[in-house]
């Protein structure tokens, strides 16, 4: 019997059934619950910068590939542009003109990932990038946000209307709102305590479900945390990140809480309001701009938690989620750096272990 | 508080396939002596052993076993190929001198090479015949190697008539080390080191403990499996053997927690008065390794750069062990082993009694295939090296043949996506390298900095990384590359001093 063998390739000869199209998907079926809830609640002009977002992004993907002289189909398919303007879509005021979407998607794609050399070469998260990026270029548009006015309701405006306010500049003056932390800050300004503002502003069941003035994606804390959690039973991200950033805001905004109630707000408000669950579970686990060891992740998380809530409480915005992850990104090389895991038969300076004789008499 | 916080988040971040397994094999009797343990390490371990089943190491991957083609297979012995190939290099150290000429006879179990100093061993005719030739043959590493090549006699019996008994409780330790040497017996796992110089520890150590290592955790392979099930009094044997060559106080056999059958048959005919325990460990990639089976079985890692000897440990697979105790007491040479053939290409798996030397080609005819063959793997799967050729032959260390299909998943061609930094592969490795840094400065060939920096030289190839990366890097093959470049700068740096 004659048998051919085809040439030899290398090892191993199995592989998990993983790869990043497929992780991508994952995060973005963990996003779609909170992603519908916001669409649904902010209507048709949501529904619209949703879409000029993500096809902004697409589009700079394309573009800088098509430059860059890279295949496209086998980039682009990889999900990381799709996800990357979905994030940023997320995290717009939800009747924010269309360029915004369109400007946001390609400072993220073009500024923030590829002139870095693209996949996973990007120093910072792309998505945070462009919402920096355009809440300083375009504080006013960043900051106009509304109150929910969920599809089929009756002053919900309809698909048409709806082209008027995201694509024609039409002003939408009696639908605005003030998310919670911004009014809260704002009345904290004028030297009002929260003793007196926060029972009128902020009921806490209504931020967690989230039927309250705030950017597209963000609002709905409860489904954030059952997509966060679903990442987690996929092992798609690890628990270090999300825990070591919400637990440094509580126990933060406890202990402030406890020594001034009266301008200090308790843990759950900072939890349930803002992006702190989007930033937790979806932006500050972003692979590439975090820390690679489980050790360095608790740090980065803890960082990023300590500067939310130090720019929400003291610094010039009412949110700091965005900020507070780039500037962690920033430290991540220098964290990866000193924090290493220890490695097998090395003790935590890298000298191999030595036993002590009564270690080896005892066995 | 961080470590309750790591032993609650095991069980949810690891999908753990030996939840199943997880109540039986865990009586008390089997612990090792723990008694000067500090407290908190025994309550850790205890909490440990509760949520998880069985002792293990930390990190490590859960691939897909494929043992059921083949774990209920006897063993069963294969004819004989017209040729037989016994390369002269199958073992680590320096290659056997042949002490035959190219036209005599020879009958099955006569050595036909000498070892090379202390560092090697014999070899021994694995079947009645004539020697051919002693010329280049192909090799499963790659490059030609000299080999003794045996034309088989069909008429002759084939009996072993080689050998004098030997009464192994007269026998002091250098006896012993000295007889296990002439049977030219090797780890028969796949390290291929030579048994007899792990028995003579270097001056300075002294082995207390003996693991056997029942582990197999590559995927496919269940030759250790059926040993321990049909050859226990040869492993038992072996284990005496050993211990008295070692002097060591106590045997531990560690035993994946899948093979469950294999725990309670070995404690079912364990002496009550000897030395022995069998305890099982956590069916995971690659427990079988030496260091991660001390670290689960001890909590002891091997100091880097060391021996398992330094913390008093010697570590041999039930196959060799089995084979000590089947020809030291008898004179005689290893020339035969237990082979696993398997893989969806093969219409017959099982695992074979196979004489040393037996071709590839030889193995896949007699058991058969169901259709055209993708790569042909020697070992298994994870660290297992696929062949150019199947006229390359079955050595000491070779434990399966693996046939893989044309089309078989494993083998698609993954397009590679660059390195996102997601970390799985630092939770993957055994030993705590950052294999996602690796890989990188493996792509800008910073070669020296991955030695001198990231402790390239304690990677020992197992290929975790490569097969959680997402991005499908060739991270193991980068590696191996990276060592092999900086082994022949080193060689080169030494000839410049000379």
């Amino acid at each position: 019997m004659r048998i051919e063998t085809p040439a030899a390739q290398c090892g191993p000869f199995a592989h998990d059934q993983v790869s990043i199209p497929r992780t991508m998907g994952l995060v973005m079926l963990a996003l779609l619950p909170a992603t519908l809830f916001g669409l649904w609640q902010f209507g048709w002009p949501a529904i619209w910068l949703f879409l000029a977002t993500i096809v902004g992004a697409l589009l700079a993907e394309i573009i800088s590939l098509f430059i860059a002289g890279k295949p496209i189909k086998p980039d682009l398919s990889d999900g990381t542009a799709l996800l990357t303007g979905w994030l940023l879509a997320m995290t717009l005021p939800p009747w924010a003109p269309w360029w915004i979407g369109v400007v946001g998607g390609l400072l993220a794609i073009v500024i923030a990932k590829q002139i870095f050399g693209g996949v996973g070469q990007n120093l910072f998260n792309p998505a945070m990038v462009a919402r920096v990026a355009l809440l300083i270029a375009f504080p006013v548009e960043m900051t106009r946000f509304v109150t929910p006015t969920p599809l089929f309701s009756a002053a919900a405006p309809g698909p048409v209307d709806s082209l008027a306010i995201t694509f024609g500049g039409q002003g939408f003056d009696a639908f605005s709102g003030a998310t919670v932390l911004g009014q809260v800050r704002m009345a904290l300004g004028q030297g009002e305590t929260l003793t007196t503002i926060l029972p009128e502003l902020y009921t806490p069941l209504a931020s967690a479900a989230g039927t309250v003035a705030g950017s597209l994606g963000e609002t709905s804390a409860l489904l954030l945390l059952c997509g966060g959690l679903f990442l987690l039973y996929r092992r798609v991200i690890t628990w270090h990140i999300p825990v070591s950033l919400l637990g440094s805001i509580a126990v933060l905004a406890t202990l402030m809480h406890l020594l001034d109630p009266a301008h200090y707000a308790g843990p759950l408000y900072h939890l349930v309001s803002g992006a702190t669950l989007l930033g937790a579970f979806f932006i500050a686990t972003d692979p590439v701009t975090s820390p690679v060891s489980a050790r360095g992740q608790l740090i980065f998380g803890a960082g990023c938690g300590v500067l939310i809530y130090v720019i929400r409480t003291w610094a010039g915005y009412p949110e700091g989620v965005a900020f507070a992850v780039l500037l962690m990104n920033a430290c991540a090389p220098l964290i990866d750096h000193y924090v290493k895991p220890r490695i097998y038969g090395r003790d935590r300076r890298g000298q191999p272990l030595e036993y002590a004789s009564d270690t080896e008499t005892r066995r | 508080m961080l470590c309750v916080l790591c032993a609650f988040a095991v069980p949810i971040t690891a999908v753990s396939p030996v939840m199943k397994h997880q109540t039986a094999a865990l009586s008390s009797n089997d612990v090792p002596n723990t008694g000067h343990d500090s407290l908190i390490q025994r309550i850790s371990m205890g909490l440990t052993r509760l949520l998880n089943g069985h002792k293990t190491f930390d990190h490590g991957i859960y691939p897909i076993e494929h043992k059921e083609l083949t774990a209920g297979k006897p063993i069963r012995r294969l004819p004989f190929a017209d040729e037989l190939i016994i390369p002269l290099q199958q073992h680590k150290g320096r290659a056997s001198l042949p002490m035959v000429k190219v036209g005599q006879e020879v009958v099955r179990g006569e050595p036909i090479a000498v070892a090379d100093q202390f560092v090697s061993v014999p070899m021994h005719a694995p079947a009645t015949g004539i020697i051919r030739a002693i010329s280049l043959t192909t090799t499963a590493e790659g490059p030609k190697a000299p080999a003794i090549i045996l034309k088989v006699y069909h008429a002759a019996s084939q009996q072993v008539l080689y050998g004098s008994e030997q009464d192994i409780e007269q026998m002091d330790a250098q006896a012993i080390i000295q007889a296990v040497q002439d049977a030219g017996l090797v780890g028969l796992g796949g390290g291929a080191f030579p048994s007899h110089v792990k028995l003579q520890p270097p001056p300075g150590c002294e082995i207390q403990t003996l693991l056997v290592n029942g582990c197999e955790c590559e995927p496919y392979l269940t030759c250790d499996h059926r040993i321990m099930l049909e050859q226990t009094e040869l492993l038992l044997r072996g284990i005496r053997i050993a211990l008295r060559a070692t002097g060591a106080q106590r045997a531990i056999i560690g035993v994946e927690d899948n093979k469950l059958d294999a725990v309670s048959h070995l404690r079912a005919r364990i002496p009550a008065h000897l030395p022995i325990t069998v305890e099982a460990v956590q069916t995971k990639y690659p427990q079988g390794a030496e260091k991660m089976l001390i670290t689960a079985l001890l909590g002891m890692e091997v100091p880097a750069g060391g021996l398992p000897a330094e913390i008093g440990v010697a570590v041999f697979n039930v196959g060799t062990l089995a084979q000590m105790g089947e020809l030291v007491p008898q004179g005689r040479g290893l020339i035969e082993r237990v082979v696993t053939v398997s893989g969806p290409a093969v219409k017959n798996p099982g695992n074979f009694l196979v004489p040393i030397g037996t071709p590839v080609r030889f193995l896949l005819d007699q058991v058969g295939l169901n259709g055209p063959l993708g790569q042909v793997i020697l070992g298994g799967p994870m660290m297992g090296m696929a062949v150019a050729s199947l006229d390359v032959p079955v050595t000491k260390s070779v434990s399966g043949v693996v046939a893989l299909e044309p089309e078989d998943p494993t083998l698609a061609r993954r397009q590679v996506y660059p390195c996102i930094k997601c970390g799985e592969c630092l939770k993957a490795c055994p030993v705590s390298l950052n294999p996602s840094m690796l890989g990188e400065l493996a792509v800008a060939r910073e070669y020296g900095v991955m030695a001198e920096q990231f402790n390239l030289d304690q990677c020992f190839e197992c290929g975790c990384c490569a097969f959680v990366c997402p991005s499908n890097i060739p991270l193991t093959q980068y590696f191996r590359i990276a060592k092999s470049i900086n082994r022949d700068a080193q060689r080169r740096e030494a000839a410049k001093h000379h």
